[in-house]
């Protein structure tokens, strides 16, 4: 047993920083995204389940469907694996709403939010912080991808850029999770509404088999969809013949979603914590 | 025109807030002089808890204004925060860090850079006694240790104001004696702490005033001494040696003392019995009308009243009122 205050808690009270500058933002925000790489590192089977689907995918798909789809798996995953990377990483992005959900039911946040630093920093540093699992699931799915002959013609560079772009978009769509997290009540029902919603995103687009199959109502859907216009840069990254008006697209698309969600999340993170 | 600097930690005029239907506060009015510490004492629901977080800028009031430290809790918000600390009454640490974790972060997000971040959290946990638990996740820490921890990272920087929500609710006795000293010492270092408690010993330990808070109000301020003697002052008790005895001595006194209702007999398992007398006359005077009566009492005893009478009759009041 520890005996507690062997020395006195006083001793460390001469160390104010009373005279320093207020934090700024940026220093509060890196705070911020560091807990939230710390919350992966300390319980990573949170992320599991979410990892665990795009990658047997990737095998499955390519093993079960490649030499159906495209003649054989090798062939296939040529097609596929751009597909199954862009899902696993946006399976990812619901956990900023998660995490948020779970911290403006705790006390932690009265503390956060009676510190003299930028009221949003927490919302901000907590999807910041994520970018950190986007890239995790991408290298998994890449290395996997390799193993099982997926041969990218546009190299290191257009892997590089097809993995940066897809975290972008992650990113973009992560406020979306972050406005359901404010208004959801339990972390239960963000999971429930994240399945409702990542489904029909990610498999009623082109990320697995090519559209021109499909009746005509579904490819009008799957050609709206952002999901297939971000798989569609991906393949063209990936492939070293990369279209800059789809890259183009798909970075619009994500500032226009921060544009939308991230002063929504603002009034909601305001609001929900007052 | 220059102000003059405020003595006051804590001025709050009318102030308000309503969840819905309910007034959870409902036009308090609170004076918290800089220094020592100041205990809002109240039951489940008076509002303490809202009180504190309309104080800390957490929430915004409906109506009325709260000072704290000379600037206002709602236009001069940034200011209160750089001047105060909160813990609160569910644990505000994180759960899913470490302890070292917790209060590194607490470190950085006041402006310490990564190293001297690590130096402070690591001085901190040594002097809370959690050095052993540094690294483990605090889900898995006591409540004593929790809140230990609660309080560190509160005085990561010295605050000038602590808020302390229910410090010590849930902890076992040794924890309790543990925030206690704590309060104690941070107060020796110049820390106005504003604590709210249900507990009436809590109050009287630690407080130097106290203003009783019920319905969203303060209903009494004062020092516990004072609040005390606030009812009917102090108490002369006799024994008597017999319920007859009482009943004879009572009689005599209630023209003296006006009929009060504290005037009381209890008779105790022995047969003799107990009266007792509010000393609002000399003790003199009391003692001629027992004796013209009669009455020869085996003892006596002058005490004050506890807390927990000061408590029911305050609270009381505000009920039938």
């Amino acid at each position: 047993m520890t005996t507690a205050m062997d020395i006195s808690p006083v001793s460390v009270l001469e160390d104010p920083l009373d005279e320093s500058p207020p934090t700024s933002a940026t220093a509060a925000v890196r705070a911020f995204a560091w807990r939230s790489l710390l919350k992966l590192r300390h319980t990573p089977e949170q992320a599991a389940d979410a990892i665990l689907i795009p990658v047997l995918f990737t095998v499955l798909f390519t093993y079960l469907f490649g030499g159906a789809l495209a003649g054989s798996p090798r062939s296939y995953v040529q097609y596929l694996l751009p597909g199954t990377l862009v899902m696993a990483i946006l399976l990812m992005t619901v956990y900023g709403g998660l995490a948020l959900n779970t911290d403006v039911s705790r006390g932690v946040l009265d503390r956060f939010r009676s510190l003299p630093v930028w009221q949003s920093a927490h919302v901000v540093g907590t999807l910041a912080g994520d970018v950190g699992r986007y890239l995790v699931a991408a290298v998994l799915v890449v290395l996997l991808g390799l193993l099982i002959g997926w041969r990218p013609d546009g190299g290191m560079a257009g892997v590089l850029a097809g993995v940066g772009l897809a975290v972008v978009f992650a990113y973009a769509l992560s406020w979306v999770w972050a406005v359901i997290g404010l208004l959801a009540r339990s972390p239960q029902a963000v999971s429930m509404l994240s399945f409702l919603i990542q489904f029909p995103l990610t498999f009623a687009s082109n990320a697995f088999v090519d559209p021109d199959t499909m009746p005509g109502w579904l490819q009008v859907w799957v050609e709206a969809n952002p999901v297939s216009l971000l798989v569609t840069a991906e393949r063209t990254l990936f492939a070293g013949t990369a279209d800059l008006g789809d890259v183009a697209w798909v970075l619009v698309a994500s500032a226009a979603l921060v544009a939308v969600f991230a002063p929504l999340t603002f009034h909601l993170y305001r609001r929900r914590s007052a | 025109m220059v102000q003059p600097p405020t003595q006051n930690a804590v001025e709050a005029v009318g102030l308000s807030r309503s969840f819905g239907a309910t007034r959870a506060v409902d036009g308090l009015d609170l004076v918290v002089p800089a220094g020592g510490v100041y205990g809002l004492l109240g039951p489940n629901g008076a509002g303490k808890t809202t009180t504190i977080r309309l104080l800390a800028t957490l929430l915004r009031p409906d109506a009325g204004s709260a000072r704290v430290l000379g600037s206002d809790v709602v236009s001069e918000a940034a200011a209160v925060r750089r001047e105060i600390a909160l813990t609160g009454q569910f644990a505000s640490v994180d759960g899913d860090l470490t302890g070292a974790e917790n209060l590194v972060l607490q470190c950085r997000l006041l402006g310490h850079t990564r190293r001297s971040a690590r130096a402070r959290a690591e001085r901190l946990l040594v002097a809370f006694g959690l050095d052993d638990a540094a690294n483990r996740l605090v889900a898995t820490y006591s409540g004593g240790m929790q809140r230990r921890l609660d309080v560190a990272a509160s005085v990561v920087r010295t605050p000038r104001l602590l808020f302390l929500d229910e410090p010590t609710t849930g902890l076992d006795p040794r924890s309790r004696h543990q925030v206690w000293d704590l309060v104690h010492e941070l107060v020796g270092h110049g820390t106005t702490v504003l604590l709210t408690t249900q507990y009436l010993d809590e109050a009287d330990q630690l407080a130097d005033r106290i203003g009783v808070v019920a319905r969203g109000r303060v209903v009494a301020t004062g020092t516990p001494d004072a609040l005390k003697r606030s009812i009917g002052g102090d108490v002369l008790e006799m024994r008597l040696s017999s319920p007859a005895d009482a009943v004879r001595a009572s009689a005599a006194l209630a023209e003296l003392t006006d009929g009060t209702p504290s005037l009381s007999e209890t008779v105790a398992e022995d047969g003799t019995a107990l009266l007792s007398v509010p000393l609002s006359v000399p003790v003199r005077r009391i003692l001629d009308v027992v004796d013209d009566a009669g009455v020869a009492p085996v003892g006596f005893d002058v005490r004050r009243p506890t807390l927990d009478e000061v408590f029911l009759a305050l609270t009381a009041e505000e009920v039938a009122a």
